[in-house]
């Protein structure tokens, strides 16, 4: 008995405040968003802010739940919980209602339940339980290649259902990956990829992949001083250029332009191959084999965006890139949620006057566009003050993350901030259009039940470590 | 517990605080920087509905209704809003076929998808009935109320103008007006379009994405009240305007009115007319085709526009200016031996005075009048001379345009002298060569508000006020200044008395008075007819009088085109009118019979 009060009282206090502070500031909009006058009972279960706070009446259940378990409990029984969390994707995938086309949901009577929310609680778990073996060295390949598939088994399984954005969170656990060690150029050759992916859809691929050639050429012209051996490398692979650039046309001039740079850099490879071996030259083999990674990167992600990507959401990131304008079909939920943000202005239009959104231009106001309400009614001050929560709540996780005891706690601590970040940072940035519309929900703002369980539970695991991080040396 | 990479926590606080400030950049961007968000928010949710106020109504001048208004519906569309729709159901409800539809439809969308345009003009109320409980049915589609114009009585159309859909190029030059909207055209519509048009009022309402109203904007504070147009009273006498058309029907013509005292006309007639509810609503245009295409021209308004010769009406004008300028006195006489010289001239007593001159309305004692005009050696020459005829010709308003409200009232003719030096050479003409000019034929031409306005100027011995057709506007209003304005004459009273007393006599007197046809039991009524030569076809009958002769309450002048001698018709034309008007009743019921029965028209 004693001990359960001293839980309590070692429960981070700024945390559960800037929790309750969300999770209050989440009602009031989603009441704002679905508002109207024939419904403005507080408490009115027909309408999603009764739902709501029937829900979040439920999570303070679930978190008490969480922080009265033993914290041994999520340690002993991670992989178990990760475990469960991946049979419930398989199964959701067969016995799943449909909706919007995809199967994401468990349908109990009235009630459905997302397990994709779910299961970031197992997989930041199951990769603390991982790491936390002290022999489990990032920089070990086969402990990289295992920390990736437990990330990655559950989000190819969402993907399968098929939710691309359920699916993009999870790559928030390189974040974690990268605390525990690995390499920072796993991280930063992730960026440049993504980057690259955006060039390769927004300009002309053949130019790019002569941009990357002589890019390549300067940088090692850089490292290496030897401006002569550089010159002539570029001969060498101009010449050989021409030669396939010939040969092609002359047999049957299928290839692609990009496709002949590729193959001519690769030619060029056996030239340079003699070259790199006889001086030894290991900045410029590097630079060469990045460049043939990057060739190749440009000419499949056209392959890659046109095969594997559903129409809708090939349309959301061109959209985003302004390839394609469509202000009145797939470009309408942004850009209508741009407008009802924009049109807030500084200080907002006022707490239940938002017209944009209470007239419904928005859509998925009280889900994934609540940020709308927000910004609409609070203006750039309530949207900073959101934000502001939002970073105050990730840096005081971070702290409290670096100030525990076990590797374990401290590894799921980082996997709590990177789902939150991720959500945070892709569900605003996709309200007024810095990043493609992925239909994620807003962690403690956002309508619905699932998102807030799961979002509670990932968090008070975490507060109930934290508080107990004095008892055992998990 | 401390660990190799516990550094990396500041470079992931970091990438924390720089994501979260590019999204605090990004949002000052769109929420403080810019504010075109607002305005696209604004054309969201906004929809401004234009209240149209009411037109003024017009009433005569013993305050009976001319011009009211009645409700009408114009039936918007806003096509980006239209969904799926039964459309078979909905022509049928609206009475269009299906091609006819598309057609509306395809120029709303053609003029904007997102902003409202009229799909149907002046749907009845009973079609509006029946369409508004379908109405929401069919998204998009709302109705705009419109008033249209509703007539007491079919008459008085060229008095009143009529009210139609504006002009694009009014469109480009007053803002006032957009497409679509109503414009008063001719008439009192026009003259007094600003007063009668009141202001129209918007009122701001939002609305959700499926365009149905939520409710007012800002509590309505930004709402603007439709203010009804001002009431006008006009000058016309109902009674006697719907007596004058019954007069003329199946006649050419035009009888113009007017109270003397003040110059405010009481009737305006010109005929062949229309039944002025023949330009309202969606027949308007159709309507409007037929009568541009009739050949009697029923919509040219003769009162203000015809160009008559004057005839012998023209005598008391050169008796007048032959008083005042002393070259004879009304003792004068003159012989008439059938004629002047090459004017001739019917069987009549001889020699004549000034007043059996003109109540004989012989034509050789005014060739001679008008030749001692023009050959007055007061003046240096016959030019010099004539001009100063001309100065008492543009006193009384001939030659140019009275001031009537109408915008579309003509000048009339009086040549200048330059104009007969281009026939003759200068100094090639004589008095002799403009002699015609005597007896109101030759170039002279004038109409027929002119001649009444000339039989005011008579009456009132010596001045007039410019003829004007509006009373008062508002409750309180008064006319237009200009017709406070008393114009007088430069000819001495006691000459006028003269003139009055030979037109009473030609009215009133024994033998040879050419104009008995138009006297009145116990009214003094002082004529003067005329007979204006018409090259294409038999003469005009022409008649000028006002009554009573010592205190007149009214001044006419009466054209009945092709008719014959002014006495045949125009005079008793004119004294059943100013008997209606006098009496309210009239006696000579045979002379009514006569003049209702004549049916100058038919025969063409």
């Amino acid at each position: 008995m004693n001990r359960s009060v001293n839980i309590w009282a070692r429960l981070d206090k700024i945390t559960i405040v800037i929790f309750l502070l969300l999770v209050i500031i989440g009602w009031f909009n989603i009441y704002a968003a679905v508002y109207n006058e024939e419904h403005s009972r507080i408490i009115d279960l027909s309408q999603r802010y009764g739902k709501q706070f029937v829900w979040i009446l439920a999570t303070f259940v679930i978190a008490v739940f969480v922080v009265v378990t033993d914290s041994r409990f999520y340690s002993f029984f991670a992989y178990f919980i990760y475990g469960f969390f991946l049979f419930l994707l398989l199964l959701v995938l067969f016995v799943g209602e449909y909706v919007h086309g995809a199967r994401s949901w468990f349908q109990f009577g009235s009630f459905s339940l997302q397990p994709s929310e779910f299961a970031k609680i197992g997989t930041a778990l199951a990769l603390a339980a991982y790491l936390n073996v002290s022999r489990h060295d990032l920089g070990k390949l086969k402990v990289f290649m295992i920390s990736v598939a437990i990330i990655m088994m559950p989000a190819l399984l969402i993907v399968l259902q098929p939710d691309m954005g359920s699916a993009v969170v999870f790559l928030g656990f390189f974040l974690v990956l990268y605390r525990e060690g690995m390499s920072p150029y796993i991280l930063i050759s992730g960026f440049l990829m993504l980057i690259l992916f955006f060039f390769t859809l927004l300009f002309n691929n053949t130019l790019l992949s002569l941009g990357l050639v002589l890019s390549a050429l300067i940088l090692s012209c850089i490292v290496t001083r030897k401006w002569k051996t550089c010159l002539s490398a570029l001969g060498i692979i101009t010449g050989i250029t021409l030669l396939v650039y010939g040969i092609n046309s002359l047999v049957s001039g299928s290839l692609r332009n990009e496709h002949i740079v590729l193959i001519s850099v690769l030619l060029s490879g056996f030239i340079f191959a003699v070259y790199f071996y006889n001086k030894k030259a290991i900045a410029s083999l590097t630079i060469y084999l990045f460049l043939i990674g990057s060739l190749a990167y440009v000419n499949s992600v056209n392959i890659a965006f046109n095969k594997l990507m559903k129409p809708h959401q090939k349309e959301r990131v061109e959209i985003l890139l302004g390839i394609k304008s469509d202000p009145h079909g797939t470009g309408y939920n942004v850009n209508q949620s741009i407008i009802s943000i924009g049109s807030g202005g500084f200080s907002g239009k006022g707490y239940l006057k938002g017209t944009q959104t209470k007239f419904k231009f928005v859509p998925a106001q009280s889900t994934d566009f609540i940020f709308c309400t927000i910004g609409e009614e609070w203006g750039f001050m309530g949207a900073f003050v959101v934000i502001v929560l939002y970073v105050m709540l990730l840096i005081r996780l971070i702290i409290l993350a670096e100030r525990q005891r076990s590797a374990f706690s401290r590894i799921y601590g980082y996997g709590v901030v990177s789902v939150f970040f991720v959500h945070i940072f892709i569900n605003i940035g996709m309200t007024i259009g810095l990043v493609p519309v992925i239909g994620i929900p807003l962690p403690f703002l956002s309508y619905g039940g699932s998102s807030l369980w799961a979002f509670t539970i990932l968090l008070f695991i975490f507060l109930r470590l934290d508080a107990s991080r004095a008892e055992y040396l998990i | 517990m401390k660990d190799a990479f516990t550094s990396r926590k500041y470079i992931i606080i970091a990438f924390v605080v720089l994501a979260a400030l590019l999204l605090i950049i990004r949002l000052f961007v769109i929420q403080v920087v810019k504010d075109t968000y607002r305005l696209s928010a604004d054309n969201n949710v906004l929809r401004y509905v234009t209240q149209y106020p009411a037109r003024g109504l017009i009433y005569d001048r013993n305050n009976k209704l001319m011009v009211f208004n009645q409700a009408a519906y114009d039936l918007m569309v806003v096509p980006a809003q239209v969904t799926s729709i039964d459309t078979a159901e909905f022509c049928e409800l609206l009475e269009i076929t299906k091609s006819s539809f598309n057609d509306r439809m395809n120029s709303a969308i053609s003029y904007s998808r997102r902003a409202p345009s009229v799909f149907l003009k002046q749907i009845s109320a009973e079609s509006y009935a029946r369409f508004q409980e379908k109405l929401f049915l069919y998204p998009g589609f709302y109705v705009q109320p419109r008033t249209l114009r509703k007539y007491s009585k079919p008459i008085a159309g060229h008095i009143l103008g009529y009210v139609s859909e504006v002009d694009e190029s009014v469109v480009k030059n007053d803002p006032y007006y957009k497409a679509g909207d109503y414009i008063g055209k001719l008439g009192i519509e026009e003259a007094y379009e600003k007063n009668l048009r009141g202001k129209r009022g918007v009122t701001i309402y939002l609305v959700d994405v499926y365009s149905r109203i939520k409710g007012s904007y800002a509590d309505g504070r930004m709402d603007t009240v439709a203010v009804q147009g001002e009431d006008i009273i006009s000058t016309v006498d109902m009674d006697l305007q719907e007596y004058g058309e019954l007069l003329m029907k199946n006649k050419s013509g035009s009888i113009v009115a007017l109270e003397p005292k003040t110059g405010e006309v009481l009737t305006l007639v010109s005929s062949p007319n229309y039944d002025p509810g023949l330009l309202v609503g969606r027949i308007r245009s159709e309507n409007f085709m037929k009568l541009s295409a009739d050949t009697s021209l029923p919509l040219f308004n003769r009162a203000i526009q015809a160009k008559y010769p004057p005839g012998s009406t023209f005598k008391p004008i050169n008796g007048l200016i032959g008083l005042q300028e002393k070259v004879i006195e009304p003792s004068t006489l003159f012989g008439c031996s059938n004629g002047y010289l090459f004017i001739g001239c019917h069987s009549h007593s001889s020699p004549l005075d000034l007043i059996h001159g003109i109540s004989n309305s012989c034509n050789a004692y005014f060739c001679q009048v008008y030749r001692r005009i023009l050959e007055n050696p007061a003046y240096p020459n016959v030019e010099a001379a004539y001009v100063k005829w001309k100065e008492y010709l543009d006193q009384f308003g001939f030659g140019q345009r009275l001031g009537i409200e109408f915008t579309n009232e003509l000048t009339g003719f009086v040549p200048s002298p330059s104009y007969y030096d281009r026939f003759y050479g200068k100094n090639g003409w004589k008095a002799l060569t403009i002699i015609s000019m005597a007896i109101g034929q030759g170039e002279v031409e004038t109409t027929p508000l002119q001649m009444a306005n000339m039989t005011a100027a008579i009456a009132n011995r010596g001045y007039y006020y410019t003829p004007h057709i509006v009373k008062s506007i508002g409750a309180e209003g008064k006319p237009d200044g200009k017709y406070l304005l008393k114009h007088t004459i430069e000819i001495d009273s006691a000459n006028f008395e003269s003139i009055v007393l030979g037109m009473e006599e030609a009215v009133n007197g024994g033998a040879g008075a050419t104009a008995r046809s138009a006297a009145i039991r116990n009214i003094i009524v002082c004529g003067k007819t005329g007979t204006a030569e018409n090259p294409h076809g038999k003469d005009h009958s022409v008649f000028i009088a006002f009554a009573p002769k010592d205190d007149p309450k009214i001044a006419i002048a009466v054209y009945v085109e092709n008719a014959g001698f002014g006495a045949s018709y125009a005079a008793p034309i004119a004294s059943l009118m100013i008997e209606k008007y006098l009496t309210g009743e009239v006696t000579n019921k045979y002379s009514e019979q006569r003049m209702l029965e004549l049916n100058l028209i038919a025969g063409e």
